[in-house]
Parts: C-alpha cells; sequence; structure tokens
C-alpha cells in the first residue's frame, strides 16, 4: 500500500514538471515578446540577457501611438475585422437555416461544395484574386481585403452555425409555423437568439481569421495607409531591422485584441477551433 | 375546384422556393469567390504572359511542362513534403502527450483550465508575429544562442535561419510552436468522450499504463487523429509566410517551399504564368487530400 502511495507521489511530480516545461515551452516566447517591447533599443541584444528590463521605458508603445501611419494599421484591421465578421454571420446565418433546416434540390451538392471550399489553399487563388482586384479597382483598398477573406470566412461560418442549428430541436420552429409565422420570423425570432452561443463561435473565429490575415493582405495591399497590423509589423522588420523593441511593442497591440476574445470567449474559441475536426 | 387546386399547387411550389430564399446569396458569393476565381487560375496556367499583358495565347501544357523540367520546382515540391511530414508528426505527437497531461485526473480543475489556456496560447497568434519573435529568440546575439552557449551546447552563436542544415529544422521548430495548439484541443476533446469505464475494466482486467493507452486510448482517438492529420496536411502543405519571413527559401533553396516558389515567380519575375501552372499543381493536390479528408468524415456520418 506504502509503495503504491509512492508511485503515486512520484507520478504527480512528473506529470507537473512535464506540465511546467510545456507551459514554459508555450510561454516563454511571449513573456520575451512583452519583456521586450518595455526594453531600450540597446538593452534588446544585452549579455546576459535580463528579462526585466534595466531601464523600463514604453518609448516603443509611444513610437507607434504617435505616428500616424503606424497608428493607420490597427484601424485598418479593426475596421476589416469588423466587416468581415458581420457579413460573414449575416450570410452564414442565412445558408445555415436553409442547410439545417429544409430539403431542397441541390442541398446535397450545394453543402459538398461549401465543405470542400475549406481545403483551397490561399497561395492558390492569390494570382487569379490579384488580376480580379486590379481588374475591378479594389486593388490598394480595404475592399480588396474585405471581399477576399469572405471567401474562407464564409465556409466556416456556415458549417459552423449548420452545426449549431442542427442541434436545437425543430419543434419550436413547427410551434411558430402553426401559428402563422413566416420562416423568416422562425430564423430571426427563435433560432438566432437561442444559437446566441453558436453565434458568438462564430463570430470570435472569425474576427481572429481576418485580424490575422497575412497572405492577402501583403499581395492586394500596396501603400502604407492601406495596410494592416501583420504586415506592419513585416514592414518593421524590413525597414530598420534594429528596432526589435519597437516590433516587438507592435506584436503586443497587434496580439491584444485577439488575446482578450481568446481569454473571455475562450469556451466559444475552443468551440470553434475544433468545429471542423471533432463531431459528437 | 379549380382555382383551388391550382392555389395549391402554387403555394406549395411557393414552398419549394423558401430554401433558396436563404441559400442564394451564400452561393452566389462562394461560387464568385472561388469557384470563379479557381477557374480562372486554370485558365491561366494553360495561356501564356498572364496577368502581364492583356492578349494572350492558348498555349496548351506547355507550362507544365516547363514547370515540371524546373529543379527549382522539384526541390520546392521536396521541401514542402519535408516540411509537412515533420510539422504534422510532431503537432500530432507533442499535442497528443499535452492533451493527456490536461486530460490526467492528477491535476486539480483550475490548474488544467489554467494550464489549457497558456498552452493555447502560441496558436492565436498571427504568423507575422510568430515569425518575428522567433527571429529574435533565435538571433544570433539574442536569447537562446546565450543560453545554448552558456551551458556549452554550442561554441558559437549560431544563425538558425541563416545556415545549411539547419534552416529547415528551424524552420518546422517555429511552425511546431504555432501548430501544435490545434492538435491538442482536439484531441482532448477526444479523450474527454472516451468513458471511463472503459479504463476501469481495463484496471480490473490487469492492464498497465501503457497496455491501456494501446488498447484504448488510440483506438477510441483513431478518427479525431485521422481526420486532425488530414485537416493539418492539407494546411501545413499551403505554407508560404512562415518560410518566407524567416529564411526567405534559403539558404540557396533550402528551404523553397511551393508556397514561396509560387509567390517569387510572380511577385519577383513576374511570371504569373509559371506560378499559375504550380497554383494549379498544389490546388490539385489540395483536393485529392480534401476528397480522402470528407471520405473519413462522410464514413463517420457527420457533417450537414
Amino acid at each position: 500500500m506504502r509503495s503504491q502511495k509512492k508511485i503515486n507521489v512520484i507520478k504527480k511530480i512528473i506529470i507537473y514538471l512535464l506540465l511546467l516545461i510545456f507551459v514554459f515551452y508555450a510561454c516563454f516566447p511571449v513573456i520575451w515578446m512583452i519583456s521586450t517591447s518595455f526594453k531600450s533599443p540597446g538593452e534588446v541584444f544585452q549579455s546576459p540577457p535580463r528579462f526585466k528590463p534595466r531601464f523600463f521605458t514604453t518609448s516603443a508603445y509611444m513610437a507607434i501611438f504617435t505616428n500616424p501611419v503606424k497608428r493607420a494599421y490597427f484601424w485598418n484591421s479593426i475596421i476589416v475585422s469588423l466587416v468581415v465578421t458581420t457579413f460573414t454571420l449575416f450570410v452564414s446565418i442565412l445558408t445555415a437555416y436553409a442547410f439545417s433546416r429544409f430539403e431542397f434540390k441541390g442541398k446535397r451538392l450545394m453543402s459538398v461544395f461549401v465543405i470542400n471550399t475549406q481545403a483551397v489553399p490561399p497561395i492558390a487563388l492569390m494570382i487569379p484574386f490579384f488580376s480580379i482586384i486590379v481588374k475591378i479597382k479594389f486593388y490598394d483598398t480595404l475592399w480588396a481585403l474585405i471581399s477576399t477573406y469572405l471567401v474562407f470566412t464564409l465556409p466556416y461560418g456556415i458549417l459552423m452555425m449548420t452545426g449549431y442549428f442542427n442541434t436545437i430541436s425543430k419543434s419550436l420552429d413547427e410551434a411558430v409555423e402553426v401559428d402563422g409565422g413566416s420562416s423568416w420570423t422562425i430564423l430571426w425570432r427563435i433560432l438566432v437568439p437561442i444559437s446566441l452561443p453558436g453565434i458568438v463561435a462564430t463570430a470570435i473565429y472569425t474576427f481572429i481569421q481576418s485580424w490575422n490575415e497575412y497572405l492577402y493582405a501583403l499581395t492586394l495591399t500596396r501603400s502604407s495607409n492601406m495596410r494592416t497590423i501583420p504586415i506592419g509589423i513585416q514592414l518593421l522588420m524590413g525597414e530598420h531591422a534594429y528596432t526589435w523593441n519597437e516590433m516587438m511593442a507592435m506584436s503586443v497591440l497587434g496580439a491584444l485584441p485577439v488575446l482578450i476574445l481568446f481569454l473571455f470567449g475562450q469556451k466559444y474559441f475552443i468551440a470553434g477551433m475544433t468545429s471542423g475536426s471533432v463531431k459528437s | 375546384m379549380k382555382t383551388l387546386s391550382l392555389l395549391s399547387l402554387t403555394d406549395s411550389q411557393k414552398k419549394k422556393l423558401v430554401p433558396y430564399k436563404y441559400v442564394t446569396l451564400g452561393m452566389i458569393l462562394l461560387i464568385l469567390l472561388m469557384l470563379y476565381p479557381i477557374i480562372t487560375v486554370i485558365v491561366y496556367s494553360f495561356l501564356d504572359k498572364v496577368v502581364t499583358t492583356k492578349t494572350h495565347n492558348l498555349v496548351g501544357f506547355e507550362n507544365f511542362r516547363v514547370l515540371f523540367k524546373d529543379s527549382l520546382f522539384w526541390t520546392s515540391m521536396w521541401n514542402t513534403l519535408v516540411y509537412t511530414v515533420f510539422c504534422v508528426v510532431a503537432h500530432l505527437v507533442i499535442g497528443l502527450i499535452m492533451a493527456m497531461l490536461l486530460n490526467s485526473d492528477t491535476l486539480s480543475p483550475p490548474v488544467k483550465t489554467l494550464a489549457r489556456v497558456l498552452l493555447i496560447l502560441p496558436w492565436v497568434f498571427t504568423v507575422t508575429i510568430v515569425t518575428s519573435l522567433w527571429r529574435l529568440l533565435l538571433n544570433s546575439e539574442g536569447v537562446i544562442n546565450y543560453w545554448l552557449q552558456y551551458f556549452d551546447i554550442i561554441n558559437r552563436p549560431i544563425g538558425w535561419f541563416a545556415e545549411f542544415g539547419l534552416a529547415m529544422p528551424a524552420v518546422i521548430f517555429v511552425n511546431i510552436w504555432a501548430g501544435y495548439p490545434f492538435h491538442m484541443i482536439s484531441l482532448l476533446a477526444g479523450l474527454q468522450g472516451i468513458s471511463k469505464d472503459l479504463y476501469e475494466a481495463a484496471t480490473i482486467d490487469g492492464a498497465n499504463g501503457f497496455q491501456k493507452f494501446l488498447h484504448i486510448t488510440i483506438p477510441q482517438l483513431e478518427p479525431i487523429i485521422l481526420s486532425v492529420t488530414m485537416l493539418d496536411v492539407i494546411w501545413t502543405m499551403r505554407v508560404y509566410a512562415i518560410v518566407y519571413m524567416t529564411t526567405g527559401g534559403g539558404p540557396g533553396t533550402e528551404t523553397e517551399v511551393l508556397g514561396t516558389y509560387i509567390y517569387k515567380k510572380a511577385f519577383t519575375e513576374l511570371n504569373f504564368t509559371l506560378a499559375s501552372a504550380c497554383s494549379v499543381v498544389i490546388l490539385l493536390l489540395s483536393i485529392i487530400l480534401s476528397f480522402f479528408y470528407s471520405k473519413a468524415q462522410s464514413s463517420k456520418g457527420a457533417a450537414l
């Protein structure tokens, strides 16, 4: 009995130790990013490296806040992500409603299409998008980003919302239908309010996808006042490779909205992450 | 009588049209945004001088012939394969170990919740943050080189992204950090779905931890492992940003992947034709893989 207890203690120690190592692996880069963002440029590569800045300074943050071009990165990211999220939600709710509540000709084909669009790699559409966006004069505008981001947020949104609608019993809709309510009423008065958790999950996931998008922001915009945060960080890297503190400050600021969404909507975030691979 | 039947006919017809009212907008958008560009890029791959000039000639499979003769294309293909295999396997192994840790009864619920949040963290950052972060850490003057020298593991600072033989492992390393949380979370959801009775029964039968892992955990997780791996392969082989921003495909062509190959052909050499042909190749590969993926999915009786 005693040796069993001893084994359990050892097991506990090993598990906690492993966990500690993994947490360190996951978090050390993030902690270092935050620490570097408060250092002066001269201290970034100081030897020996110090976690706590010797001269704590917010100069990197000030350099970003006082620069109108760098502030524009944030506004652009916010506008694009909000518009894409709103539009994705609206279209996904409509489409998912049809998929979840009706049987109709072509449904199977359409759903196969929606599922398989997820496999299409963004890089494969880069060239046609570039030429189409230039042709319709969207090049170097936020519209270029809004329209192309939808191509990846929509299929995901539709699938997530269909999944949520499917979990809700049809008896409620039928009751409304008997009372003479239209399908439009059923959707917006019954289904949507009940599906709020699903809608929040879809919204969080869509927002983060748009906020973090890189490839199309890189190829479909050019002038610095049309750039989004991911590109802004990269531009800092290219321009003057030595302002690491500013790059890290920009990274911290750029990650902040996503982190907040993630921490407060953790449950929803995880639901979004797994909805593609785990089916209950 | 006649009007009544006519009325009821239009009524049922109307009813049949209802779903289309809801599905049309989404479908039109997806056709415009997805199908049209796909067709465009396929057409491009059979033309010459696309994007840069207004008149094109149909050249048949000429572009593909040129592409398949380009040794850099095959290098990129090979590198993409190596990169994908190592990343996906590492994601799976690390993700599974972490998921099992997070599912262990030894940890108290608050510890579990906190650890889960901290372990997902790398997943939420955009690719430019991930790459600038690791460029800082792996910089020749950076903290990792400092500690490795301090502990005498290396005797000179190493430019991880610039040295032959190290650049590819370094890029893979960065991807592993950013990519494992997806596996961890999916597998954790899978583990939580396994009935405790199975393990208890096995304990009564005298099975040890490893036997339980092999004969209960793995078979129970198999469908999730399969779909997560398939998805990850599809996602990982389209790599562009991580490579472009850490090594730029170098040193030499050591980390050149299909993504960077397409980007460079298009926007550095302005050879949109060849880039289109390569895009079609990566598109076809993805579609083939996703075909297997949806097969696996539908055999589980899932989705819509």
